[in-house]
């Protein structure tokens, strides 16, 4: 009877770690596919910059300035993510991308002082280009943050923590909204005059 | 919307597309063994020589058809709800309003964490949405011409996002079949009626060969009760459907774009258009985001209302998504476990 008993417990006990084993296999590759979607859109918001640099840049001369920190936040970031991964490079990453958020968000906000450049439909259609690429890139971000989040705690709850070692599950990055520079509503200089 | 909650609705889905077609298959085999017992029992005391019915084949026969009908519809169901609305598959976006909708698409598939479903467009006037697919990986979204002139981009992305909530939550496979096998029971209703008329006529002229009675009294079983039957299981059915996965799918919206205010007000201008939808007609109304057919009871709120409307009432959906807006705005989250 008591060898029964131990061999009923046992089993259960077998059958539980095997169901946790995969559930954290499951999870890990969630977490990776979700930072897969966090890659790609970036890279497409890498490759939209020259183009809509370029298509602004004749009616902007005198925007010089907005343009290049734009173009060079913009290599600084393609940089940054060839080594980032969710175990680590994840918070310099997040800090590159957040400074060209921010300078996009700046020439956003410049171009909108060009009204012959908004009329032209290839700006209209970069516009609104740029709005999805980071609309996507926020909604990857969203979705990877909320991945890696219940990754990162049923690694730590119990009994789970037991098998998480087995599974060779590792705490990942979150992707936080580290700068201040996404947050920073940009700067409207009203003094200037309209160069029309 | 907590995660438990996602999978016990994607259970109940399951458990409930299965129940729909067995009650199908059921349905048809009843008719067909029912046909055979009553075919039995007339040619039970038949003089030896002529024919007994003893092998029951209108039952197997049915229920064969029954089978097959599911069978169409898993495979062709979405294909017939486009169909049948009239929708374009959108390939290459040629407006920007077009670039527009396949980029919220886009980026709504991104936030819910499910493959694109291909777009389409119902050139209809009025504004309304659905979603339609058998496997989350083979979803359809169609938006009527009329939403993609009406809304602006974050009232669009809103929609998108209830739509592609109903993909997540494994609605559309339910919506689908009911969609495609209450269409099918109608087709049959209204072919049964047609031949049981013709066939009535040409009978009643001449004297009762055997069997003919047999036959007709069959058809007028199974006519009598497809015609009863149909549209009361599909009206109940479309009812256990439709409305709280409404409300669920209004949340998963909001879950995804972090915007709850964005699709109330998308819900408010689809609401302030009164006309019905044109193009969507009775059989697919329970898979649109607003009821297209205009109906009154979805304004109202009460007893009759709640037994009869395929929708919640608007304002109570609005109100719902505003008070999820005001706590995203004041305390930083959507719902109140959360």
């Amino acid at each position: 009877m008591g060898t029964l008993i131990f061999l009923v417990l046992l089993v259960v006990v077998v059958g539980w770690a095997i169901a946790a084993y995969n559930r954290f296999i499951d999870l890990k590759g969630q977490t990776l596919n979700a930072w897969k979607q966090i890659d790609v859109q970036l890279k497409r918001r890498h490759d939209l910059i020259p183009n809509l640099v370029q298509a602004v840049k004749g009616a902007m001369e005198f925007e010089r300035e907005t343009l290049e920190a734009v173009i060079q936040a913009r290599n600084q970031a393609v940089k940054v993510q060839a080594d980032a991964s969710p175990t680590g490079g994840l918070k310099q990453l997040a800090a590159a991308e957040a400074v060209l958020g921010g300078a996009l968000s700046r020439l956003a906000v410049v171009v909108e002082r060009y009204p012959d450049l908004k009329a032209t439909s290839n700006v209209t259609s970069l516009q609104e280009e740029l709005t999805s690429t980071e609309n996507r890139v926020a909604f990857a971000r969203q979705l990877y943050n909320d991945t890696a989040t219940s990754y990162n705690v049923k690694q730590q709850q119990f009994p789970w923590n037991l098998v998480a070692g087995f599974a060779k599950a590792t705490q990942v990055e979150l992707w936080e909204i580290v700068a201040e520079a996404e947050r920073e509503v940009p700067q409207v200089d009203l003094s200037r005059k309209k160069d029309e | 919307m907590s995660s438990s909650n996602l999978f016990e609705q994607q259970r109940a889905n399951r458990r409930r597309s299965l129940a729909l077609v067995s009650v199908f298959v059921v349905f048809f085999a009843w008719i067909g063994f029912g046909g055979d017992v009553g075919f039995y029992l007339t040619t039970k005391h038949a003089p030896p020589g002529s024919y007994r019915h003893t092998i029951p084949w209108f039952g197997f026969g049915t229920t064969l058809l029954g089978v097959i009908l599911v069978g169409t519809s898993w495979r062709r169901g979405p294909k017939q709800v486009l169909w049948a609305t009239g929708a374009w598959e959108l390939v290459n976006p040629s407006s920007e309003h077009e670039q527009r909708y396949v980029n919220t698409v886009e980026e709504m598939a991104i936030a819910s964490g499910l493959p694109r479903p291909s777009i389409w467009i119902v050139p209809d006037k009025d504004a309304n949405a659905f979603a339609t697919g058998i496997h989350t990986t083979d979803a359809h979204i169609a938006v009527t011409q009329g939403l993609l002139e009406t809304l602006d981009r974050d009232e669009l992305q809103a929609v998108v996002a209830h739509e592609l909530a109903h993909v997540r939550n494994e609605d559309v496979r339910l919506m689908t079949l009911l969609a495609a096998l209450v269409g099918t029971l109608a087709i049959i209703a209204d072919g049964t009626a047609r031949v049981l008329r013709s066939g009535g006529g040409r009978s009643s002229g001449r004297s009762r060969g055997k069997g003919g009675g047999g036959l007709a009294a069959v058809v007028l079983v199974f006519w009598l009760i497809s015609m009863i039957l149909a549209p009361v299981v599909s009206r109940l059915l479309a009812l256990a459907v439709s409305r709280k996965r409404e409300l669920l799918a209004d949340a998963s919206a909001a879950q995804f774009t972090r915007n709850p205010a964005a699709l109330a007000s998308a819900l408010e201008k689809i609401e302030a258009q009164s006309s019905p939808t044109k193009s969507i007609k009775r059989g697919t109304a329970h898979l649109c985001i607003a009821d297209p057919l205009g109906r009154r009871l979805t304004h109202k709120q009460g007893f009759v209302a709640d037994l009869l409307a395929t929708h919640p009432p608007m304002a109570l959906r609005v109100a719902r998504l505003k008070a999820m807006a005001y706590r995203l705005e004041t305390k930083g989250h959507l719902f109140e476990t959360a």
